[in-house]
């Protein structure tokens, strides 16, 4: 699939050739900083640091300002170049990308709130060591998602989409977890919510990297595969490699 | 059209049959018909000239069916195929079968001015004949013989009014034609073909030559008038195929290199040298 992946070079019109490049490399720019908020928004939780924490709310106003610009990239080349085929397919992909990015840096900015409220209640919470897990394997999501994407790699975005699937299992055990803590002892109670919310945001950002891994299944074969039973399409995307 | 004036009128609210919103035409897809079916189609213009090589493949009734693909790919040729316009080249030679309503057109008992009669053609350049628009139109039907003033007032409205012309000329039927602008004329032409009453209308990049107005009245035309007939369309505007067409062949070096829906062809297409072809790459 890497030979699709260079072809978004060879255009007749050298100034498409460098738009689709530049809207591509923002996407990732973009994809890159939503990583790193999510990855400092769990640091924050589990090393109660309230400072990072803040720093990772302000930042958020930066990756709604890429979203903003890459929109205005993508308006520009349907209206100046009606791209069609695999050039069509990465702006829409592009765009449908682009919005759970910025999804997924808000949820990131819910999850270091709680890690400042977390902070400062001082004290430990239960139900830490479920959150490290769970955000370990997220994260691993979205960074394959946008691999996926950067390697037009079809395959590897089945892998991410069929994964969320284990996200919500462990999301799920998680909560029952956390109830069991609040019943034990109800003085936790204010701060195990606290930890949920941050569990459910985790939650929330899985979706969002099956969405994009979905976005590049399209963007690869062509396929719609939202709404679908992917196990079912799994043969098709794969074969047709 | 009149759908909201009527919600206005009646002042309530009426349940609207999306699919009957969405699919205008008034045959469904899985109701297709076949129009033409060209089979094993070989076409030399010298012995070591081969313009078309082992064609196949099958038009539809009442869709527009759209040839795209770089100059000389044989889309054009194709296209005079199913009129036999290439009989009047010389040394021209053609093998295989074209079927147009369970009949090969390239029988020996074939009238080839009938033939040309029910697979009326439209060129790049409105080309209208040096008289006045109702003698425009009404010259298909004078040259069968048809002078009854009544017929022929008739059939001059009706195919004006189906061109989307009549109201711009009704009342200058009688000045030349050769005076109205590049877009009109090229509707013209249309009325002109289609007063004879044609099952097929070919159309040879009929709005290359026009203004982007004009383009779109054109394109607007093809809509209205693919409820009627069946419509082949060469074009080098690859938007234009999009916008207009049901069904898209890319052609490359003689070759039907991939037929399939205008859909497919321009959001997930099949063939590499079709992708490069409609994205503008090099092939």
């Amino acid at each position: 699939m890497n030979s699709q992946a260079e072809d978004h070079g060879h255009h007749i019109s050298q100034q498409f050739n460098s738009e689709l490049e530049a809207v591509k490399n923002h996407m990732m720019e973009m994809g890159g900083a939503v990583e790193k908020q999510l990855s400092d928004a769990l640091t924050s939780v589990v090393d109660a640091d309230s400072g990072l924490g803040k720093r990772i709310m302000k930042e958020d106003d930066e990756i709604d300002a890429m979203e903003l610009k890459i929109d205005e990239e993508c308006s520009l080349i349907l209206a100046r170049r009606q791209p069609a085929a695999s050039d069509l397919r990465l702006v829409l992909a592009i765009i449908k990308t682009v919005r759970d990015l910025e999804r997924i840096g808000d949820e990131s900015a819910k999850i270091a709130r709680m890690g400042v409220k977390l902070s400062e209640e001082g004290e430990f919470p239960e139900g830490f060591v479920e959150f490290k897990h769970l955000g370990k394997n997220v994260a691993s999501l979205v960074g394959n998602a946008l691999d996926a994407f950067a390697r037009y790699d079809a395959e590897a975005a089945l892998a991410v989409a069929q994964a969320d699937a284990d996200v919500d299992k462990e999301y799920g055990s998680a909560t029952r977890s956390m109830i069991t803590y609040m019943m034990e002892d109800p003085r936790s109670i204010s701060r195990v919510l606290n930890l949920l919310w941050a569990l459910r945001a985790l939650e929330r950002i899985g979706d969002h990297a099956k969405n994009i891994a979905e976005h590049v299944i399209y963007l690869v074969k062509g396929m719609d595969v939202r709404h679908e039973n992917l196990d079912n399409l799994a043969d098709q995307i794969v074969d047709a490699e | 059209m009149n759908t909201k004036e009527n919600l206005e009128e009646t002042g309530t609210m009426r349940k609207v049959d999306v699919s009957a919103v969405l699919n205008e035409d008034s045959v469904t897809d899985d109701q297709l018909e076949t129009c033409i079916d060209v089979s094993g189609l070989n076409l030399y213009y010298a012995k070591d000239k081969q313009a078309l090589i082992d064609i196949n493949l099958t038009i539809p009734r009442q869709r527009v069916t759209a040839f795209i693909g770089p100059s000389g790919c044989g889309k054009s040729s194709l296209l005079r195929c199913f009129n036999r316009m290439n009989d009047l080249v010389d040394d021209c030679v053609i093998e295989g079968n074209i079927v147009l309503d369970g009949e090969n057109i390239y029988e020996r008992a074939i009238d080839v001015a009938d033939l040309r009669r029910r697979v009326g053609m439209v060129f790049q350049k409105p080309n209208p004949f040096p008289k006045s628009v109702y003698e425009n139109v009404a010259y298909g039907l004078r040259i069968q013989g048809i002078n009854n003033k009544r017929v022929l007032d008739e059939v001059v409205e009706e195919s004006l009014k189906a061109a989307a012309l009549w109201d711009e000329v009704k009342d200058r039927l009688h000045d030349s034609a050769l005076g109205m602008s590049g877009g009109q004329q090229q509707r013209l032409v249309i009325a002109r073909t289609i007063a004879v009453e044609p099952e097929v209308l070919l159309l040879d990049e009929p709005a290359s030559a026009l203004d982007p107005i004009s383009t779109l009245k054109i394109e607007e035309l093809i809509n209205e008038l693919k409820q009627t007939y069946t419509i082949i369309i060469v074009t080098h505007n690859m938007q234009q195929a999009a916008r207009v067409s049901n069904y898209t062949a890319f052609m490359y070096m003689g070759n039907m290199v991939e037929f399939d829906t205008t859909d497919n062809i321009f959001t997930n297409p099949k063939e590499k040298q079709t992708e490069d072809y409609i994205t503008g790459r090099y092939g």
